[in-house]
């Protein structure tokens, strides 16, 4: 039977592989009388000499997994185990007690954790594994036992109660795939030590005791852990590392180099977004920029119109976070599959073709103004470019730079500073790529939709599920448009690029390279995939 | 005996790292160095008794020196206190 148990993620990735479960041996200490308590102290002066070489030795060991600063910790338990307080109480015990070291120590041990793990601090908390993790070292030095005898021989995934500092350095550490703990917090060393390592580490798992030796999964992106997975799980928990493995690969073998071909044709690559909290993908996978953002969200998320301040801070804090980079913005795509109560927008036979984006923009310049006015107002922040979506026409075209004429005037009036503005149009529609030359002499740059593109050039509606097998994009009319777009937008002096999913579709990148292709925008996680292709390519072969 | 105010920087507070630094500080003086912080009367020998006070950002507390080195004591102190602790 599968058993699921949620914990706190406290670094992602998947890890798949047996459980095994880490037991602490609190060794047992017996009171005993002693008649000797200066020989009792010459033991615990023996056994603190000790413990401090093998600190100095994990010490050592953790400056070169961990960093210094993480490893510091055991030079922290060579000062407390040094410490006046510390040795006073258990010398006091000895003396005034006449018991025997072993159990001085577990006595004062158990006393300075009780001190730390009732402070209101977290962190503080957390020191009283510090106080009991040396304290067991003595104890354990003085019986004469050694240090640990976990070594499994398989990769494993650790599961335990809680792991001391002294506990994970002395792992073998390319055996953990895993770890998996009751207690510990983000702040613990096992947290650290995870982040260090690069695998998966939960905390606050309620595991089962018997897990032991059992099949496990651990999700680090969830945050959950499974045994003895059903096959379903394991087969998609694999897919998911598969993903993970590919993924982590691609950012260390192709994160900052350029998008070029081996005979040196180049490419940019950029992102497409939907909200702001997507900026961090883009930047984490080495986005180029970002070739289509898609500003409906604004709308989409609300229950009245964005007003021009709400829509200035959103440009604003994408063009910062982008540090320059370009951010192509498309202005409200309102309408078809995307409906909005608030705009009044009666229901259509077929909205597809039907009142929607440039428009509606057009119909209510209204609308249209107070987004141009944020995006200008935004300009000064970054690189900023506007394109318009579902163009037909050069008319529609000339209409927008009037409004955009007007818009600019009107800031230029206020005293408001911005900077010119590429301007840019979809093509998305057949009559767009018809007339694709003369949108070169109005335009600074041409963008392809290919998802609308495909589904106006086929006459295939996008949503009807029964015509998906007809749907290709790979259709030689709609790789014919592209071409065709690509030589009309370079004759009028535009620069070209692709925004939808054929983009990121790798089995066509040399095919876009061929035709002069200057840019594919894609969703954040293919840019590095799209990257690797590019890189593979020589465009004199074949 | 001398003493002088001063205000914990470390961003944390005064937390294992830096207490262990204090402590390799204060193992070198000659002085019986004392931190008063509130009510609380804080050995700073004893790494254990500085942490336990679990001082944070932005607290201020005396230092107290007092015997055989206590002015140069006082002074080694607050330097390094002031320059954060290592951190």
């Amino acid at each position: 039977m599968m058993q699921k148990f949620e914990g706190k993620s406290v670094y992602g990735g998947i890890a798949i592989g047996k459980a095994l479960v880490f037991h602490k041996k609190e060794d047992q200490v017996c009171r005993k009388h002693i008649d000797d308590p200066d020989n009792e102290i010459k033991r615990i002066y023996r056994a603190t000499d000790k413990a401090k070489e093998e600190l100095h030795k994990l010490y050592v060991k953790a400056v070169i997994e961990v960093g210094e600063a993480n490893a510091m910790i055991f030079e922290v338990h060579q000062m407390m185990m040094e410490d006046q307080d510390y040795v006073d109480s258990i010398i006091h015990m000895i003396k005034n007690e006449k018991i025997n070291a072993e159990y001085a120590i577990a006595c004062t041990g158990d006393n300075f954790a009780q001190l730390f793990s009732s402070m209101d601090d977290d962190y503080m908390k957390e020191r009283a594994a510090d106080v009991k993790d040396i304290s067991n070292r003595l104890i354990k030095i003085l019986l004469g036992k050694e240090d640990n005898d976990f070594i499994p021989k398989e990769p494993y995934i650790l599961v335990a109660d809680d792991l001391a500092p002294s506990e994970t350095v002395q792992l073998d550490k390319n055996k953990v795939l895993a770890f998996v703990t009751r207690k510990g917090s983000t702040n613990s060393h096992t947290a650290i030590l995870a982040r260090m390592m690069n695998i998966p580490a939960l905390i606050g798992v309620d595991f089962d005791e018997n897990c032991d030796g059992k099949a496990a999964i651990v999700d680090g992106y969830e945050g959950t852990f499974f045994l003895e997975p059903t096959t379903e799980i394991a087969r998609s928990m694999l897919e998911k590392q598969k993903d993970d493995i590919r993924k982590k690969e691609l950012l260390q073998n192709h994160k900052g180099k350029e998008n070029i071909t081996k005979d040196g044709r180049k490419i940019d690559i950029y992102a497409n977004i939907g909200s702001v909290s997507d900026v961090a993908n883009v930047l984490l996978n080495d986005g180029g920029g970002i070739g289509l953002f898609r500003s409906e969200f604004l709308y989409l998320e609300k229950d009245t119109f964005p007003t021009e301040e709400e829509q200035f801070i959103t440009y604003k804090t994408v063009l910062e976070n982008m540090a320059g980079k370009k951010v192509i913005i498309r202005t409200l795509d309102i309408g078809a599959d995307k409906q909005v109560d608030y705009f009044g927008l009666e229901k259509e036979e077929n909205p597809a073709m039907g009142y929607r984006a440039i428009r509606i923009c057009l119909k209510q310049p209204d609308i249209f103004r107070t987004q141009l006015r944020a995006i200008y107002r935004a300009s000064i922040y970054g690189t900023v470019a506007i394109m318009y979506p579902m163009i037909i026409s050069t008319n529609e075209v000339r209409k927008i730079k009037e409004i955009v004429q007007s818009v600019k005037e009107e800031l230029s009036a206020q005293a408001i500073p911005f900077r010119e503005v590429e301007q840019g149009v979809m093509i998305e529609t057949p009559a767009a790529v018809m007339i694709s030359d003369l949108l070169a002499e109005e335009v600074d740059f041409f963008s392809i939709g290919t998802n609308d593109l495909t589904q106006y050039t086929l006459a295939i509606d996008r949503q009807n599920p029964r015509l998906d097998d007809i749907y290709d994009g790979h259709h030689p009319a709609i790789l014919r448009m592209i071409k065709m777009v690509v030589e009309n937008g370079h004759k009028g002096g535009c620069w070209v690029g692709i925004c939808g999913e054929l983009g990121a579709d790798t089995s066509l990148t040399q095919e876009f390279l061929k035709m002069g292709v200057d840019e594919v925008s894609v969703a954040p996680n293919f840019i590095l995939g799209v990257r690797e292709k590019v890189r593979s390519l020589d465009l004199r072969e074949s | 005996m001398v003493s002088q105010k001063v205000v914990i920087v470390n961003k944390s507070g005064i937390h294992a790292r830096p207490a262990g630094e204090l402590v390799k500080v204060t193992k070198l003086c000659t002085s019986d160095t004392l931190m008063l912080y509130g009510e609380k009367v804080i050995n700073m020998k004893s790494i254990l008794n500085i942490m336990a006070a679990a001082v944070r950002q932005g607290t201020e507390v005396t230092i107290q020196c007092d015997g055989e080195g206590e002015e140069q004591d006082l002074k080694r102190i607050i330097e390094a206190i002031n320059s954060g602790l290592g951190e």
